[in-house]
């Protein structure tokens, strides 16, 4: 044969069927010409390093990584990508189908690489059993659906036909189990993310950040570096920002600096960005000299008397604190009959949305319009006018679609640099971070360090508790005040605690900022806490969940804080739809584990509650809605979604306020110029506040149309042909639209409406009444010990949820199971280490083969406040979960994890120590 | 400058030859993921289309070669004796399909990880790495191939071309233990391969048995393959010694006590799988 050396530049190949040609760089990774040379962004990006698997395209058939195949390699070959397959795959069009159906789709980014590998799959097997579907998607992350879902779906592909759009059935109003609204765009691989919009001839960015946990910093000649680099147009650093260069979230907080000036203060700080073409910076090493600093990287070091300050003005590198007190702690403690102590400290934990930071910038105007991957665009909006100088009006955010956030997309990170180079270049630029910058750069979960003393009287209730918790907060405040606030109003547990300290510390270390991650700093609570119940209750001989069941908050019972609800209390409820699972998997473990030596069975329970929305702070949110002329109606959909359905969820509950099927909706989506803001996608308030304000925005337009009918309130509407028609009982009324005036945004019937919910600031010993409505969760989780090798195997949670009321049974499933997945991960593998787990090879998330089955049981107390009764969900999903682990490990081998993850080494080191009963 | 894609192994060492440095790829598996986000090497040299250097054949004096570029998928899904059960278990274990369909055999060597899957099962089989260079070719034990971690002994202008395994005895049964922190996409904490031969009464007559992860190469526990001789398969006695030559390190995955603890246990399932199987 012939011997061609692939040494020319081109390489032919089929993409999806037609031939093409292309001109990589010798070695470059074929994902890299797929996106950037073919347009193919149907093929994503999480980690390029194989290690998410998103990126995952057919070779003659069989599922590689793009991002690990050199591109000259599939000359001659066939190459199929997710969108390609959606158009013409008979497989892949059922597969879409069957996860729209599902639920399987979330946020979605990892969506195409699922779909493909399934494809493969399929074509060898059109029905696998689990464990192949497993190994089939095993090299594929997902980070939102906990993967049960995903696995029904390709199980369940086979009996469905191709896709064809969404199956709405009925109203879709609230209540009903519908389908995503925004999943086809997901399941056919057209979803646009933040990496996918930019026009081609964008300018790039690389941001340079600091190798040391600590470090002052100068730069050599920066305009010599420039002269000598054809194409790249500039260097930005901190005096380039012609505004104030610090950042941050919370009033009073806003310490970051987009820009190091002369130190930096952990690893991964930007300090300057290169801006040109993406070969130009590619090679280009800009010169900075290092001059690494002490560092301090725990809040013991930190608080020591003569260690490095971090911020001037906050001493002993103490960010805030937080405070909760009610009754005499100390006195119950006394008078208690039994009283347990502990100690408990949990890792940094890493988002790990599969989707890193990306988004271009461009100058229209005088304005400058970002468009980027986001859960807060009217914070971002002020932060880049902040750092720009620029006025609000002359900046506008158009959020993509987001591939995840959980938290940290709510802070600013690459947004003021892409602004600040169209700034300063005039230009259009683009920007992605690499997986390691994301995860060396963005914010955490705080590492915690709990101590709680609670005690209890012989007949199991309650009897004092006291809670100290010191949460590192990583260089810059970011969220870490919230935190600060909300650990000592949560620590209590839903439970009735009259006699009740808690205090909290932020401290400022050099490690990277911790700030909004699903829960806030009460997933570390809970996980002491939880531990402790247990220990009471074998104290004082009662059941577990019994212990819990009667100490459980009720309605009229007031909070830690004194607040006192009437109405809509819900734990109670919770613990007691698990006691059947309870009993049975308690029985069978017992059977179990009298025919095992070596592997032992557990079952733990754990509870929590989650306060939706601000605390003891107005955060409303705005909604608009039209009709216009041709009798179309428009929802201006401001709540982002991250992948947990608001767009769904909130056009149900706005569905119903006017009284139309939800499938007759049009949703314009979040966009500063156009759309009010709905508040940031966080603290569970969207379903919550946002809903609120979609509905009063649907009644409010209900209202103004029967007025104009002169028509009843029961009347029913439809909306068409440039007329709205109503019928009530025998009569008919109908309306012209298009003879009626139309508004700017030419609507001839418009509504705006703005929820804030009711709450008063907390006085100094934080009573006063903190949220408007609490959610409520309580899980148990079953697992399996092996104990020769101290490894954990989850084996089932069941997971009862009161959201008030259910809007869409769908989605909250896919909620809970997502929450179950992170808890899952948070217990057993989950450690953030500078340094060391700065990658998702290293940094463990649960795979597709480390998830549970999981019973979802809803429970339904409806909130007075809430959206037809309901309340927030996204973080309490989370909450139970790893004390509900951590519990069942305990009941299963008698060691007491204090230290999480629970690792093999930390559970062999701990059942070594002898079990504790 | 360029990709080079050769057909023949001789063209191959021809561009490896050529002074500067090469970038040799086969399944890019560890390549990419080492390159990171720096600019990729000038001249890439990638050998998968090499002819005759992917595949599993059987040689005329009843061993077995195993092609260089030959994938995890090809090694898992191949009609294999007994003995080789471990090292296909291991290729089914490595991260995952995707992995699987793309990583060499020979890539896994080359790239010397101390934890890298393919080394213990093939030093359980007693397999020789051929090498391939500008004076011809030669032949090292895997023991001697691997010389630390991320070092080996091949070079520079060698290619790796296939791992020569001799002829199992026919009752050899393989097998392979993998600790990880998750199911999928997991680099090992530790693993085990063993082989165990057993005569009619159960007793072990023929027994390798290579840790890996353990230390900076993996390496066959010799003391404890002697000791496994004559006792029954099912319950085998491990004398502490046995374990003397680990010298397992604290870091991310485990502390060092855990993998010390760890890897006997694992010894043990390794070897009753082998020995019932
Ligand atoms: C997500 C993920 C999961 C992984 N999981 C595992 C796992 O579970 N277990 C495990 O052991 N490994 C794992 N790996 C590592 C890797 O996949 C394997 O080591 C694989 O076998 C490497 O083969 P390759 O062909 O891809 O190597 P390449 O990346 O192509 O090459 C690796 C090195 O060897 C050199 N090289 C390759 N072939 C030759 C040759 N014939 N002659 C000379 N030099 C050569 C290359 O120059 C390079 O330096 C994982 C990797 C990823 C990305
Ligand atoms: S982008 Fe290729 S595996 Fe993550
Ligand atoms: S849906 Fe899988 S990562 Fe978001």
């Amino acid at each position: 044969m012939m011997d061609r050396p692939a040494t020319s530049p081109a390489t032919g190949f089929m993409l999806n069927g037609v031939a093409v040609q292309a001109a990589p760089r010798p070695g470059e990774r074929l994902s890299e010409t797929l996106r950037g040379r073919m347009l193919s962004t149907d093929v994503k990006i999480g980690c390029n390093a194989g290690d998410c698997g998103i990126c995952t395209v057919l070779v003659d058939g069989d599922p590689v990584c793009a991002c690990l195949m050199p591109a000259h390699r599939v000359q001659g070959r066939a190459v199929e990508t997710p969108a390609g397959l959606a158009r013409v795959d008979p497989w892949a069009r059922r597969l879409a189908r069957s996860f729209q159906a599902e639920g399987a789709a979330q946020c979605g980014i990892c969506i195409p690489g699922m779909i493909v590998s399934a494809v493969a799959l399929l074509r060898a097997d059109p029905r696998p059993d689990e464990p192949r579907v497993m190994d089939a998607l095993g090299g594929v992350l997902c980070r939102c659906t906990g993967y049960r879902k995903i696995v029904d779906a390709v199980m369940r592909a086979h009996l469905h036909e191709d896709h064809g759009g969404p199956l709405a059935e009925g109203d879709g109003h609230t209540g009903a189990a519908i389908e995503r609204l925004d999943g086809a765009a997901k399941v056919m691989a057209t979803e646009r993310f933040g990496d996918d919009v930019a026009p081609p001839d964008a300018l790039a960015m690389r941001v340079i950040r600091s190798p040391h946990d600590h470090a002052a910093f100068e730069f050599g000649d920066l305009e010599g570096f420039v002269a000598v680099h054809p194409g790249i147009e500039t260097v930005l650093t901190a005096r380039d920002i012609p505004g104030e260069n610090s950042v941050g979230v919370i009033p009073g907080f806003l310490d970051q600096p987009v820009l190091a000036e002369t130190v930096a203060r952990f690893r991964g700080e930007a300090v300057a960005a290169l801006i040109g073409t993406a070969d130009a910076l590619r090679d280009a090493v800009l010169p900075v000299i290092w001059t690494p600093r002490a560092a301090v990287t725990t809040p013991r070091a930190a608080m020591a008397p003569d260690a490095p300050q971090l911020h001037p003005d906050r001493p002993g590198n103490v960010m805030c604190r937080g405070y909760v007190s009610c009754g005499d702690a100390e006195a119950a403690l006394a008078r208690a009959d039994v009283v347990v102590e502990g100690r408990f400290s949990t890792a940094c934990v890493e988002h790990a949305y599969l989707e890193p930071e990306a988004g271009y910038a461009r100058a229209v105007g005088d304005r400058i319009e970002l468009r980027n991957s986001t859960q807060a665009p009217g914070m971002d909006r002020e932060m880049i006018a902040r750092v720009t100088g620029l006025p609000l009006d002359r900046v506008r955010v158009q959020p993509t679609a987001v591939g995840g956030g959980f938290g940290s997309k709510l802070d600013v990170t690459i947004e003021p640099l892409l602004a600040l180079a169209v700034q300063k270049t005039g230009k259009t630029v683009r920007g992605v971070f690499e997986r390691t910058e994301s995860m060396q750069s963005t914010s955490k979960r705080h590492p915690s360090d709990i101590t709680m003393r609670i005690g209890a009287k012989a007949d199991g209730r309650l009897c004092g508790f006291v809670f100290d918790g010191t949460f590192n907060t990583g260089a810059y405040s970011s969220w870490g005040p919230t935190v600060a606030t909300r650990a000592p109003i949560h620590a209590s547990g839903p439970y009735a605690v009259a006699d009740y300290t808690a205090r909290s510390v932020g401290v400022f270390t050099n490690g990277p900022n911790a700030g909004a991650f699903r829960g806030f700093g009460v997933p570390q609570t809970a996980i002491a806490q939880e531990a402790l119940f247990d220990t009471l209750a074998d104290r004082l001989g009662h059941d577990r969940l019994a212990f819990r069941i009667l100490n459980a908050l009720e309605n009229g019972v007031p909070t830690v804080t004194g607040q006192v609800f009437s109405q809509g209390v819900g734990i109670r409820r919770c613990l007691t739809a698990l006691q059947p699972a309870w009993d049975r998997l308690r029985a069978q473990t017992r059977d179990f584990n009298a025919a095992h030596d070596r592997v032992k069975r557990g079952v733990g329970v754990a509870s929590c509650w989650y306060g939706c929305g601000n605390t003891a702070l107005s955060n409303p949110s705005t909604f608009r809605a039209g009709i216009r002329a041709d009798g179309r109606v428009v929802l201006h959909q401001g709540a982002m979604d991250i992948g947990q359905g608001a767009n769904t969820v909130i056009a149900q509950i706005f569905a119903r306020a006017l009284g139309v099927p939800v499938s007759t909706i049009e949703l314009v989506g979040p966009d500063t110029d156009v759309t009010p803001d709905a508040g940031k996608t966080s603290a569970s308030r969207q379903t919550f506040i946002s809903g609120n304000a979609a509905r009063i925005a649907g009644e409010t337009l209900r209202r103004r149309v029967l007025a104009r009918m002169n028509a009843g309130p029961d009347t029913r509407l439809r909306f068409g042909d440039g007329a709205v028609h109503g019928s009530e009982g025998a009569l008919a009324h109908r309306i012209a639209l298009d003879d009626l005036p139309a508004g700017a945004l030419g609507y001839v019937f418009e509504a705006v409406a703005t929820y804030d919910p009711p709450t008063t600031p907390l006085d100094e010993n934080g009573q006063g009444a903190a949220y408007a409505q609490f959610g409520y969760a309580a899980q148990l989780a079953m697992v399996e010990v092996d104990l020769a090798l101290a490894t954990t195997r989850v084996l089932h949670v069941t997971a009862a949820h009161d959201v008030g009321h259910a809007i869409n049974p769908l989605l909250v499933e896919g909620q809970v199971h997502g929450g179950v997945a992170q808890g899952l991960g948070m217990a057993l593998m989950e450690e953030y280490v500078p340094h060391r787990t700065e990658n998702l090879h290293d940094y463990l998330i649960p795979t597709i083969g480390d998830v549970p089955p999981i019973d979802v049981l809803l429970i339904e107390e409806p909130d007075a406040h809430g959206p037809y009764g309901a309340k927030g969900l996204g973080e309490h999903a989370l909450i139970p979960t790893a004390p509900a682990i951590l519990n069942a490990i305990h009941d299963a081998c008698g060691a007491r994890v204090t230290q999480t993850p629970a690792t093999p080494a930390r559970l062999r080191a701990a059942l070594a120590g002898g079990a504790d009963g | 400058m360029g990709y080079h894609a050769p057909y023949r192994l001789n063209d191959a060492l021809t561009v490896l030859a050529g002074g500067g440095p090469v970038a040799v790829v086969a399944g890019g598996t560890d390549h990419y993921p080492a390159l990171g986000d720096a600019p990729e090497p000038a001249v890439v040299l990638d050998l998968t289309r090499i002819e005759g250097l992917r595949g599993i054949t059987r040689a005329a004096d009843g061993g077995w070669r195993i092609g260089a570029t030959t994938t995890w998928t090809d090694i898992a899904v191949a009609d294999l004796p007994p003995a080789f059960a471990g090292l296909q278990q291991a290729a089914r274990m490595i991260g995952g399909v995707q992995i699987q369909n793309a990583g060499t055999i020979g890539g896994n060597l080359c790239n010397a990880s101390p934890a890298a899957d393919g080394v213990p099962p093939l030093l359980a089989l007693d397999a020789r790495v051929t090498l391939a260079g500008p004076d011809g070719t030669r032949d090292v034990p895997l023991a001697g191939f691997v010389t630390g971690a991320r070092q080996t002994a091949r070079r520079p202008g060698e290619l790796v071309t296939q791992i020569a395994l001799p002829a199992p005895p026919n009752d050899l049964r393989g097998a392979f233990c993998k600790l990880g922190a998750r199911r999928y996409l997991v680099i090992s904490i530790a693993m085990v391969a063993a082989c165990i031969a057993r005569d009619a009464h159960g007793r072990i007559t023929d027994a390798r048995v290579a840790v890996g992860a353990c230390s900076a190469v993996a390496q066959r526990l010799t003391a404890l393959e002697q000791a496994l001789i004559g006792q029954h398969a099912g319950a085998p006695e491990m004398p502490a010694h046995a374990f003397d030559g680990l010298a397992p390190i604290d870091d991310i995955r485990a502390d060092a006590a855990y993998r010390r603890a760890a890897v006997a246990e694992a010894c043990g399932r390794a070897i009753r799988a082998a020995g019932s199987a």
